[in-house]
């Protein structure tokens, strides 16, 4: 018989509800089904996917807490008579910022109903190609047909579950933006982004925090975007160091107990000093990455192919799964940044192939990101090593610049890591390949730039474009200290 | 010649004669070493002059072109001097950008910011009193103390470089000489290869009773010695909507008086988006009145003025009480009393500026010109340190490159930001029709003002598009929060010829205000 709907999206996160609402726009019959399997300690959220509800939103905003307890020691220099002592209270800004989220969840469902696209709060798995069956938090079993299916299911963060107590007494980002009481003083072991960035503001609102690396932070699993940017890392972590966030280098846990307080005992095994250590926490964040939602849908029955190392969905240029008629798209995708931009194009990009006579492919290459630390780092394109290991380091030249924002000058406030560099090819025509830059609003100061770099900007280019004067920006439009020429890196404003 | 001179010894300068003995002694005792080699029908050879180049006016545009002249081991030397304004205000080396331009503007202005943060962050948790006020001195101190530390910064990096610095006011009193004045009056003469004006501007006054005895003007306020109070901002300049808006968010009572339109030049819709956002944030103003006298109806620091003002429409005449009046109706360039006549450089003479060609160059030769006192060239800072910059380097290192003035990005540093770069919506409807532009535009609501409800609705962005020409983005405009790091990319990607397509393509970074 004739199936249901043209368009079936699993799951309603940023790529599957940019990819049906998009495909709503051409007229068809659109559904989605969206579900969230509580966490292990039992949160759980509305529509909108990691984004919204415990990725993005709520991280940005939290930082922007962060960020504004910097503001207040500043405003004293600038003349603002604040009376001390300025405390933080993390309930006030925890329901802020979940009822934002909660805004945003009815506002998604709200724009379904809009533009006509059906909605399921349900748990999917396949029956057959065209064939979902969805399941109910109670148990409602319904079944979908669609001529098209999209799986855009996202994913969850990890746990170390070889660590005794990792799993009961632990919390991950899943946890962490709903929390109703502050965390308190928190270890979070191993370093990828989210654990610096969760790391950053919490020591912004006055917590004690301590991040456990066992090796190199940002290290490998953004492929695309910070793969071995050792520099730019050191710099975040430096900076993170003297803002007052504890780092235990060469660490890593062994177990978590919970003591009688309630309070949890972490033990952990110090690799330099090949000794054990332990100390109290109230709180256990785990960031040990995060792992593909493919688990229950049922992904066999239809034989769509996943990676086997990483359990993510493979899929071609058109996000075409290996089987017909059913795509992927987001997080769960083999290859593609973890990025909700790029869900967000990949899904639109879809739509219009499928529905509307567009033969547009997905652009992965230079894509811009942020990583929202207390001092933020924005990049677009390659990394030195990956430049180097592209073209040899006699083909690319580096220039690279230590700056200081007008405004930390008045602040007294330390610029040591502020740091701009920008990797360009040495041949004639000098294409810019990537751009790095730490310091404040580094995400508005690269957007702009990553647009440069898909028109094909080259540094020529880049040095006929005038600064805007006083900006952080304006030193990119400067750059002109090679690494190669060893000269001090340091520039003046004015 | 040399065998037909009856004195010894025969004196001959760089293979050409000068003569025999008693007129070399002649020469050397009129101590004039041009003269002889004039009488033998050549020009004077540069190493005769004191310097190869003279810059007057240590500013922006002065200083990056001497410091890159001493790159190329040229002998350089830079004048600069502050005449002090009618308050009796002065500053030091730096020119107006440093001292009462852009960085004491962008740092008051950060001051302002931080308030409405204060207020932001208790929304997002942070408790503190209730009553917060600002204290005018202490920010005006670490402002000016910051100068001071850029001020000998200046002075430290030229005596580096080896250019020599004298703070004297310089007027060209013949060919190639100038006369340095200093502030005790001492006159120094010096001859030059080379001339480059930068002399800025400095801010102009009404011209009605009152105005110089009693009000001030950036000139001033960026070091003024007390609050200004109730201020009455007269003007619609970008300067006038700066103060006025950073004097508001930290706490004073302001007004602006208008004679008719904000921001003439810029794009009128955003223009008065922005004076929008000012209102409704609690500036006050006053469309289309002009102050005609002023009165001060008590002194101090500050005193009480009154101020009489006539609508322009109409015989309507108001009066309201202000403890300062602050004038920011535009600027006039410093160049109708440093001896333009004397060597015969053009102005305009009806707004003072110097007309260049496109290397900066004005119909006297050796005389060149650079900054804020060129006619027909924006008024920035890194405009002019660009064109002083690729001055030099055509003048001394046989570079070709020419000042690109095209496609300058630029920011307004009002409370809601303005970033710009390329066309206004007008300007682009005039040069190329309507029907053969696109104007793309959204709304949007940045993240960080969501929790403590600030402002739905008010930021904004356009790009205007050239449809005959691939779409190509002619005109970028954004009003929001840091629109001055927002632009700074655009601007590079325009300058790469972006097309909508292209901007299409790029990702957000998200989330971000600029991915809008």
């Amino acid at each position: 018989g004739k199936n249901e709907y043209d368009l079936l999206v699993i799951g309603g996160g940023s790529g599957g509800l940019a990819c049906a609402k998009e495909a709503a726009q051409f007229g068809r019959k659109v559904a989605v089904l969206d579900y969230v399997e509580p966490s292990p300690q039992g949160t759980t959220w509305g529509l909108g996917g990691t984004c919204v509800n415990v990725g993005c939103i709520p991280k940005k905003l939290m930082h922007q807490a962060a960020l504004l307890g910097s503001a207040l020691k500043d405003a004293q220099h600038y003349g603002w008579n604040i009376s001390q002592p300025v405390r933080h209270t993390w309930s006030v800004m925890a329901q802020a910022v979940q009822n934002y989220v909660k805004s945003l969840n009815w506002g998604h469902r709200v724009q379904l109903q809009d533009k006509k696209v059906k909605y399921f709060n349900m748990k999917g798995s396949f029956s057959d190609p065209h064939t979902v069956r969805g399941l109910t938090k109670a148990g409602k079993e319904t079944t979908v047909t669609a001529d098209n299916i999209v799986i855009a299911t996202g994913g969850r963060p990890k746990y170390p579950t070889h660590i005794a107590g990792a799993l009961e007494y632990g919390i991950t980002s899943d946890d962490l933006f709903w929390l109703k009481e502050s965390p308190g003083k928190t270890l979070t072991p191993f370093v990828f982004n989210v654990s610096l960035e969760c790391a950053g503001f919490l020591t912004g609102i006055g917590l004690d925090t301590t991040v456990m690396m066992r090796s190199i932070p940002l290290r490998g699993i953004k492929k695309f975007v910070f793969t071995t940017q050792q520099q730019m890392a050191s710099l975040v972590t430096e900076h993170m160091e003297s803002y007052g966030t504890k780092f235990l280098k060469r660490c890593f846990p062994t177990k978590v107990e919970k003591l009688k307080s309630n309070r949890l005992q972490v033990t952990w095994k110090n690799a330099d000093l090949d000794t054990e250590e332990t100390n109290s926490f109230d709180t256990v964040m785990w960031a040990v990455g995060r792992a593909p939602d493919t688990k229950t849908l049922n992904l066999e029955a239809v034989g769509v192919k996943t990676n086997s190392e990483t359990g993510k969905i493979i899929v071609d240029a058109s996000e075409a799964t290996s089987v017909p008629h059913i795509y992927a798209i987001g997080d769960i995708t083999e290859g593609r940044p973890e990025l909700t931009p790029t869900a967000i194009a990949a899904g639109k990009l879809l739509a219009q192939r499928l529905f509307g006579q567009s033969s547009e492919l997905m652009d992965y290459d230079n894509v811009p990101t942020t990583v929202f630390t207390p001092l933020e780092y924005g990049c677009v394109g390659l990394s030195e090593e990956a430049a180097v290991q592209c073209h040899g380091s006699d083909n690319i030249e580096v220039y690279h610049a230590y700056y200081k924002p007008l405004e930390f000058t008045v602040a007294e406030r330390d610029a040591t890591q502020c740091y701009m560099k920008m990797v360009c090819l040495r041949e004639r025509e000098q294409r810019i390949l990537g751009l790095h830059f730490i310091g404040p609003n580094a995400g508005e100061v690269i957007q702009g730039f990553a647009l440069g770099i898909k028109c094909g900007a080259t540094y020529p280019q880049l040095m006929k474009t005038v600064g805007i004067h006083p900006t952080c920006a304006e030193e990119v439009a400067k750059l002109h200290i090679t690494k190669r020429s060893g000269l001090d890196a340091t520039v003046t404003g004015c | 010649e040399a065998a037909a001179e009856t004195s010894q010894p025969v004196v001959s300068v760089r293979e050409e004669h000068i003569g025999g003995h008693e007129e070399t002694l002649k020469t050397h005792k009129e101590d004039n070493p041009e003269k002889p080699m004039e009488m033998n029908g050549l020009t004077p050879v540069p190493d005769s002059y004191d310097y190869d180049l003279i810059v007057i006016g240590g500013g922006s545009g002065g200083l990056a072109a001497a410091k890159e002249a001493a790159k190329y081991e040229k002998k350089v030397m830079v004048l600069d001097f502050v005449t002090p304004t009618p308050q009796g205000n002065s500053w030091g080396l730096g020119g107006t950008c440093v001292n009462v331009g852009c960085i004491p503007k962008k740092l008051m202005h950060q001051a302002a910011l931080l308030g409405q943060a204060l207020e932001d962050s208790r929304k997002f948790g942070w408790q503190f009193t209730e009553e917060v006020k600002h204290n005018w001195m202490t920010m005006t101190e670490s402002v000016q103390n910051y100068i001071g530390s850029l001020n000998w910064g200046y002075r430290v990096a030229l005596r580096d470089k080896k250019v020599t610095y004298e703070n004297a006011y310089g007027e060209f009193v013949g060919p190639h000489t100038i006369k340095a004045t200093n502030k005790k009056g001492v006159e120094k003469l010096y001859t030059a290869e080379r001339f480059l004006i930068a002399t800025g501007e400095r801010p102009r006054y009404l011209g009605i009773p009152g105005d110089k005895e009693y009000c001030i003007s950036s000139d001033d306020l960026f070091s003024l010695p007390y609050c200004p109070g109730k201020t009455l901002v007269v003007g619609a300049s970008y300067v006038a909507l700066e103060c006025a808006g950073f004097l508001a968010g930290l706490g004073l009572d302001v007004t602006v008086m208008v004679r008719s339109i904000l921001l003439r030049g810029f794009d009128q819709d955003m223009a008065n988006k922005i004076g929008e956002y000012m209102k409704e944030h609690g500036v006050n103003f006053i469309r289309e009145f002009v102050p005609i006298k002023i009165e001060q109806v008590e002194e101090g620091a500050p005193g009480r003025l009154k101020v009489t003002a006539k609508s322009t429409t109409g015989n309507q005449i108001i009066e309201e009480e202000y403890n300062t009046v602050l004038l920011a109706i535009g600027r006039d360039p410093c160049t109708r009393k440093i001896g333009l006549d004397k060597v015969g450089v053009n102005i305009n003479e009806k707004t003072g500026k110097i007309p260049v060609n496109d290397e900066e160059q004005t119909n006297v030769p050796y005389i060149y010109a650079v900054g804020d006192i060129l006619q027909d060239k924006l008024e920035l800072t890194p405009v002019a340190i660009q064109a002083g910059r690729l001055l030099v380097r055509r003048l001394y290192a046989g570079a070709t490159t020419k000042c690109d003035y095209v496609n300058v990005p630029t920011t307004v540093f009002t409370p809601l930001e303005y970033g710009a770069c390329g066309y206004s919506e007008e300007t682009a409807v005039e040069k190329f029709g309507e029907e053969n532009i696109e104007v793309y535009h959204n709304h949007f609501w940045p993240l960080e003002w969501t929790v403590p409800s600030r402002d739905n609705n008010k930021c904004y962005a356009k790009i205007i598009c050239n449809i005959q020409d691939n779409e190509r983005v002619i005109g970028f405009h954004v009003l929001g929060p840091n629109a001055g790091e927002v632009t700074q990319g655009f601007a590079a990607a325009i300058k790469c010829g972006m097309t909508k397509e292209q901007l299409d393509s790029t990702v957000g970074i998200h989330p971000v205000c600029a991915e809008v």
